[in-house]
């Protein structure tokens, strides 16, 4: 009897938004008199921190910092239509439609300096700070409040902007399948190394390293935070989670935390995340949905590194200490 | 985490001034220190609280059910079943033109999974509400029951869904969704090797912390605000629409931040049944699952199988895949149709197949709907395809990462649903995992890439 260590490795796609498309959001923007930019959307933040992430894309695109940047979401009296946060969906589509939104409001906002300058609007760019100035000539500049406070009461404009976002729905060939399920794929690799307990069957992860080509980190902090926790979520499928153990028997479901498994703090394995970025060409500022693929590949790479170990293949999630001592026993009985 | 901008440099733009910053959150400091606003901190006097009846049984007829001792509990304001319930039979789905409707609100006649919603008891305050459920009598018929999908799909096997007629989903390519690419058995003919495997999951939980549920408030106008923690507004509020018969414009949804969803909070559940309850009393109604409800009834992950039967050469190259791919929907559609036909969309994975052959089954049985959770469709596929990929390279004698490069997409390879591949990062993932893991593969893998000349 003895502790025996394994590595496996998977390698994975995903697809980014609602499988086949046909799923809008819509985004609204508009600038309040402080020179503060709303953005409107219907979207749910489940936690992940799509606010966050909205404020940035749309900030990059008026070329104001981030906190001037509020968003206003998940109200449908004052949201415009958003298909729902699911499908790795919510950075992709939403972004896109603040992009747009944005846009346009930024050409107005460019039109009212251009007016206060007495330049022209094409002349003009922002230098991310919340100014806005001539090209070539960075003295001559407007600020991005003094705009605002000129477009509504000396110009009689809205600063504002529309945003729509929609992959055209496609319908699969009936014979051949023939289907566009996607417009961009996330990538990912991972290589996991475990122990494994040929006496009681028990399965620790060592280290999980995982590398993950998600198109465009828009926020590096928030994309680590998002791969981390999925890499965990991974390990724990693999291992631990059911509310059936012994599927398709319903008897032992498991109806709380005592009784339904997940890896304690203590459980988690060394967690390596390497980013690479090919920008996807839909995404804003070429971003992908890495927000479901990041829990995945560890899942068979937990089951290569199981049975690089010790020798048998568990083809049954969970991979739990009882059927790794089943398919040993087995093993030995040859 | 580790930024390596090394690979794509050539087309990526830079030196933007947010994006790619690592900006705090903004909401970050009202979560880690409890200011944040859930939909179950919205409180409002005379709150009734709604607690369910469920069936005890697999499968069962009702025969009767009798709740006038749950009417007379002290607290109870009003009892609620089918009958009340304006369009009681009904898919998610329909939104999007995938039918039939095949799922009661509350069961009418019959049960179909042990869990199932048959009576909504609304009373003064949440132990009210339980002890005059546990008084509602229903007279049940029990029924065989179906459990094991291949059992399901046996000629005779007990119907779960009369609504479908056949314990399959039939897509209008039939009882599966098929993906058919090249001569699959041409591909087996010329193989060195054939393996064919099984692989199987059983449902897991989404495990939010924060449960399922929503808070209802009367507006006096014979509008209805719901505050809900559902993953999608629109989509919940014309499902609404649909059960409750009630313009669109009679309802107000209102979310805001999710204590987690992960897939689990996209069915329509909760919404419907208590702004019906707040119509019918006139008092705002808090419906929120138990954390026994959030595992036992709430939609799990599916319990899929994957079958899979490869074509191999011995240096490499995969000639022939094909994939048959079941997915345990339960009693009820509710996502499942989609998620069993995403799966079609996905084999054979990031490989490049000259013939493919794919099967996508959703199958009815006697137990709680599944239904989205992370990775839809695609999760207990990537680890069927991942452990298979371990298998062939073993079976050959080839190293597990060199056998994946043989067979990564690239640019401009025709993937099974006839798209071409675009964006394709899989090689540049693996060799960056091959330097990371310190695990060498040999040098010509590593000049590989991702970008075809001309593609």
């Amino acid at each position: 009897m003895a502790i025996r260590r394994g590595r496996g490795v998977a390698a994975i796609n995903y697809p980014t938004g609602m499988n086949l498309g046909g799923d809008p959001t819509q985004a609204l923007v508009h600038s309040t008199p402080t020179g503060n930019f709303m953005v409107t959307l219907s979207s749910v933040d489940l936690g992940q921190g799509m606010k966050q992430i909205m404020a940035q894309i749309c900030a990059e695109m008026i070329g104001v910092p981030t906190d001037r940047v509020i968003i206003d979401t998940a109200d449908t009296d004052t949201g415009p239509h958003c298909m729902g946060t699911f499908a790795s969906r919510g950075t992709h589509r939403a972004g896109n439609a603040v992009i747009q939104a944005a846009k346009e409001a930024r050409q107005v906002m460019l039109e009212v300096a251009a007016e206060e300058l007495e330049v022209n609007a094409s002349d003009l760019e922002t230098d991310g700070q919340g100014n806005i100035q001539v090209k070539g000539a960075p003295q001559k500049s407007i600020s991005i409040f003094d705009v605002a406070l000129s477009a509504h009461f000396k110009r009689g404009r809205s600063i504002s902007g529309r945003g729509m976002f929609l992959i055209p729905r496609s319908y699969p060939e009936k014979e051949t399948g023939a289907m566009k399920p996607s417009t961009c794929y996330a990538h990912a690799c991972t290589v996991a190394e475990v122990e494994v307990d040929d006496e009681t069957g028990e399965v620790t992860v060592l280290t999980v390293k995982n590398v993950f080509e998600i198109g465009r980190a828009l926020n590096p902090k928030m994309v680590e935070q998002q791969l981390v926790g999925g890499s965990w979520m991974g390990i724990s499928h693999a291992l631990y989670e059911t509310t059936e153990p012994y599927y398709p028997n319903r008897d032992h479901g498991g109806t709380d935390f005592n009784q339904y498994l997940m890896p304690g703090p203590g459980d988690l394995a060394e967690t390596e995340i390497i980013v690479l970025e090919r920008p996807s060409a839909d995404g804003p500022f070429g971003a992908k949905g890495p927000g479901e693929m990041c829990a995945n590949p560890q899942i068979p790479a937990v089951a290569n590194a199981v049975f690089d170990a010790v020798g048998v293949r568990i083809d049954t999630l969970p991979i739990t200490p009882e059927r790794i001592l089943r398919a040993l026993k087995a093993q030995a009985a040859g | 985490m580790e930024l390596r901008r090394d690979y794509f440099a050539d087309v990526r733009k830079d030196g933007l001034h947010e994006i790619g910053q690592p900006r705090p959150r903004l909401d970050s400091p009202g979560h880690v220190t409890g200011k944040t606003a859930y939909f179950a901190d919205r409180n409002f006097p005379g709150m009734l609280h709604l607690k369910m009846v469920r069936s005890p049984h697999h499968h069962a007829r009702i025969r009767s059910i009798d709740t006038s001792e749950a009417e007379k509990h002290p607290g109870v304001v009003r009892v609620l079943t089918a009958k009340d319930v304006p369009h009681n039979v009904y898919t998610i789905l329909i939104l999007i033109q995938i039918g039939p409707e095949d799922e009661t609100v509350l069961a009418d006649g019959k049960v179909r999974w042990k869990g199932e919603a048959v009576v909504a008891v609304l009373a003064e305050t949440e132990r009210a509400a339980q002890e005059a459920a546990a008084k509602v009598k229903v007279d049940y018929e029990v029924l065989p029951a179906v459990f094991d999908m291949e059992e399901a799909l046996k000629p005779g096997a007990p119907l779960v869904n009369e609504y479908h007629g056949q314990n399959y989903y039939l897509y209008d390519s039939g009882e599966c969704r098929k993906v058919r690419f090249g001569d699959v058995e041409a591909g087996f003919a010329k193989a060195d090797h054939i393996l064919e495997q099984s692989y199987q999951s059983s449902p897991i939980e989404h495990a939010p912390t924060e449960t399922t549920g929503c808070v209802v408030a009367p507006e006096g106008n014979d509008r209805f605000t719901c505050y809900t923690n559902t993953q999608a507004m629109f989509f919940t509020l014309d499902n609404t629409s649909i059960i409750l018969q009630m313009p669109g414009n009679k309802l107000h949804f209102v979310g805001g931040t999710v204590g987690g969803g992960f897939g689990g909070k996209v069915d329509v559940i909760v919404e419907p049944i208590a702004i019906l309850g707040a119509k019918l009393t006139g008092r705002p109604v808090s419906f929120i699952y138990s954390r026994e409800e959030e595992m036992q009834i709430s939609s799990p992950r599916a319990a899929e199988k994957v079958v899979i039967k490869d074509g191999v050469m011995k240096d490499g190259r995969i000639v022939a895949r094909k994939v048959t791919g079941y997915t345990d929907a339960g009693a009820y559609s509710r996502h499942s149709p989609y998620g069993a036909q995403k799966g079609a969309g996905h084999y054979p994975g990031p490989y490049t197949v000259p013939n493919v052959w794919i099967d996508t089954y959703c199958v009815y049985t006697n137990r709680t709907p599944s239904s989205a959770m992370r990775g839809f469709g695609v999760t207990i596929g990537d680890f069927a395809l991942e452990v298979q990929m371990d298998k062939l390279a073993r079976l050959i004698g080839m190293d597990p990462l060199e056998f994946r490069f043989i067979n990564a997409y690239r640019d401009g390879d025709m993937k099974a649903h006839r798209q071409p591949t675009e964006g394709a990062a899989l090689i540049e993932c693996m060799q960056e995992a091959s330097r990371a893991a310190n695990w060498p593969v040999a040098e010509k893998y590593m000049a590989m890439s991702s970008y075809r000349k001309g593609a």
